[in-house]
């Protein structure tokens, strides 16, 4: 079986987020960069997928050299290689062009990426991909399992409740927990990714649809009122007569 | 041209999400001078569909095959691109919910449309057409020009007002499409509904108790619970509970749960770690009880306690139980 990851660059989760002066794009500086967290799960599932049933496990990225790191962890947790877009990551149709491209190339039985990336919230490209090979996506799904060499069944979380899916391969599914336990690459791992292959191909031309023109933050909170707690009743009342949200 | 707008119904009834999505579109068709048209598929009743015209919209086509009546994003996707197409739609919009972020994705390709999801506020139309998201799990705001033709958006839940123009009904079309077994490739087994106990469903609700790792183990998730059904809450748990299975996982919201943004989060013995922040930062009002002064979720709260939720919570239980309901 083989199977592709897409896995994306994020700031690390406890990242300050702040912008260059003119507000027009993030500001690296000082930022530490991890493997998204929801493609983390895609990544171990593969893994293990590939440890009971045999196969590959194939890493891609859409992004400039600077995603080498996390493209060698990836492999360090144990995929066998890793493909690497040489492009800086325009927009979610622009990944996903990129993504099918690859794909179309190197017929996958499944392709597996994150629910949505933790920079942009977008939970875009899986079903874009999905769309531009013409083969189902299932997404967001939180259990894969195959039924026999040519299906597999997911668990997909819906609002209020989930759905069990049965597709043929190939597909596309996105992850979220609790689809697998993600690994910390061990000693072994690491010494072995550096021989690993990592390809470096150049993107097809398209274009993106759409253009980051400005940022901005939240307005800072007043700070917080406190309420004393022998007389936390109190709260209830302010909730409904000064925050009028009960 | 016209502005389309998808809705989801959930019991024979249009799920709030998708109010505030039609509210959205008919406001941007208001400023278009053009008209907002809704696309229902499945169970939804055609008094709920007519009610749609409270929220400014003059026609829903309504496509009532049975097949439809559980999500299938192919068949699902079909429907919408030809009634877009029908209707020259050059503005489709949808709630951001994970129906809505399938069915835009796959229409962005299909119409070679500009896709922005995770939308908090109405599109700037003087110039470019430009759109405001949110990014960085709620810790920063992008505006985004959408520079196709077709600009596709997906609204945050919770972000839009739903305007209501009481007694105005919109008229029903019926709508059908010519759909292939082959759309129904990765159509549900089965689906399995989360049985709330009659109580509010999480990614739906206005009101949130939360519980963390301060309530030392699930058999005092009762705090918790009632007074969620005192308020007429859900419940949710942070990470560290869902990991030890205290809570189901469908109830963690954080970074890596799910994200909420209700008019009222109250967290009970949770700290507040940035991760758990990401997941409900864009809530209302939060309120936060914790024995540690030094807890950071004080920083991004609105209300505080600073104390023992064995002791606080059953005050506050009594409290509700006293408001005039």
């Amino acid at each position: 079986m083989k199977i592709l990851v897409c896995i994306s660059n994020v700031p690390d989760t406890t990242s300050k987020i702040n912008f260059t002066a003119d507000n027009k794009a993030f500001d690296k500086n000082g930022v530490q960069y991890v493997i998204n967290p929801w493609d983390e799960y895609a990544l171990t599932r593969a893994i293990e997928l590939k440890e009971a049933k045999g196969g590959t496990v194939t890493v891609l990225n859409v992004g400039e050299a600077d995603t080498e790191p996390n493209i060698r962890k990836a492999l360090a947790i144990g995929a066998d290689d890793a493909i690497r877009v040489n492009a800086f990551p325009k927009d979610a149709f622009f990944v996903a062009q990129q993504i099918a491209a690859v794909a179309k190339e190197n017929n996958y039985d499944m392709i597996l990426m994150g629910k949505e990336s933790i920079d942009y919230n977008g939970s875009q490209v899986h079903n874009m991909v999905g769309e531009l090979l013409g083969i189902p996506s299932v997404v967001p799904a939180f259990k894969l399992d195959m039924v026999d060499d040519t299906t597999a069944r997911l668990e997909r979380e819906i609002e209020g409740g989930k759905e069990v899916i049965e597709v043929k391969l190939p597909f596309v599914a996105s992850s979220q927990q609790p689809m697998s336990e993600p690994r910390i690459p061990n000693m072994r791992g690491i010494m072995t990714a550096r021989t690993k292959p990592l390809k470096t191909v150049e993107p097809v031309a398209t274009e993106a649809k759409t253009e980051y023109v400005n940022y901005s933050k939240p307005e800072k909170k007043g700070g917080v009122k406190l309420i004393d707690p022998e007389n936390a009743g109190e709260l209830i009342t302010l909730l409904r007569n000064e925050a009028k949200v009960l | 041209m016209s502005v389309l707008v998808f809705v989801e119904g959930l019991n024979g009834e249009i799920k709030k999400s998708s109010l505030e999505a039609a509210s959205y579109g008919s406001q941007v068709a208001q400023t278009l001078g053009t008209s907002a048209t809704a696309v229902a598929i499945g169970d939804i009743n055609e008094a709920s569909l007519a009610r749609l015209g409270e929220q400014g919209i003059s026609k829903v086509l309504y496509d009532a095959d049975d097949r439809l009546k559980q999500f299938v994003a192919d068949a699902y996707v079909k429907v919408i691109a030809k009634a877009a197409r029908q209707e020259d739609a050059k503005v489709l919009v949808f709630s951001y919910t994970n129906i809505g972020a399938a069915v835009g994705s796959k229409l962005a390709v299909r119409l070679n449309g500009s896709l922005a999801t995770n939308v908090t506020a109405l599109p700037k139309t003087d110039g470019e057409f430009t759109v405001t998201r949110s990014v960085f799990s709620g810790k920063a705001f992008a505006d985004v020009a959408l520079t196709s033709d077709v600009k596709i958006i997906g609204v945050k839940k919770n972000t839009i007002d739903v305007t209501s123009n009481a007694g105005t009904t919109a008229n029903i079309e019926k709508f059908s499409t010519e759909l292939a077994d082959a759309d129904f490739a990765a159509a549900p087994k089965e689906t399995v509904m989360q049985d709330t106990g009659g109580g509010v469903l999480l990614p739906e609700a206005e009101i949130v108790v939360s519980g963390g790792r301060g309530l030392k183990g699930p058999e005092n998730w009762h705090l918790v619970e009632d007074l969620a059904k005192e308020l007429g809450a859900a419940t949710a748990c942070s990470k560290p509970v869902s990991d030890m299975d205290w809570r189901p996982h469908h109830e963690h919201v954080g970074q890596t749960g799910i994200t909420i943004g209700p008019n009222l989060y109250i967290a009970i013995g949770i700290s507040g770690a940035i991760q758990h922040l990401a997941g409900v930062n864009s809530s209302k009002v939060i309120v936060v009880i914790n024995k540690d002064p030094e807890a950071p979720f004080f920083k991004a709260a609105d209300y505080g306690i600073v104390g023992d939720a064995f002791e606080v919570v059953p005050k506050l239980i009594e409290a509700a139980k006293a408001l005039d309901k």
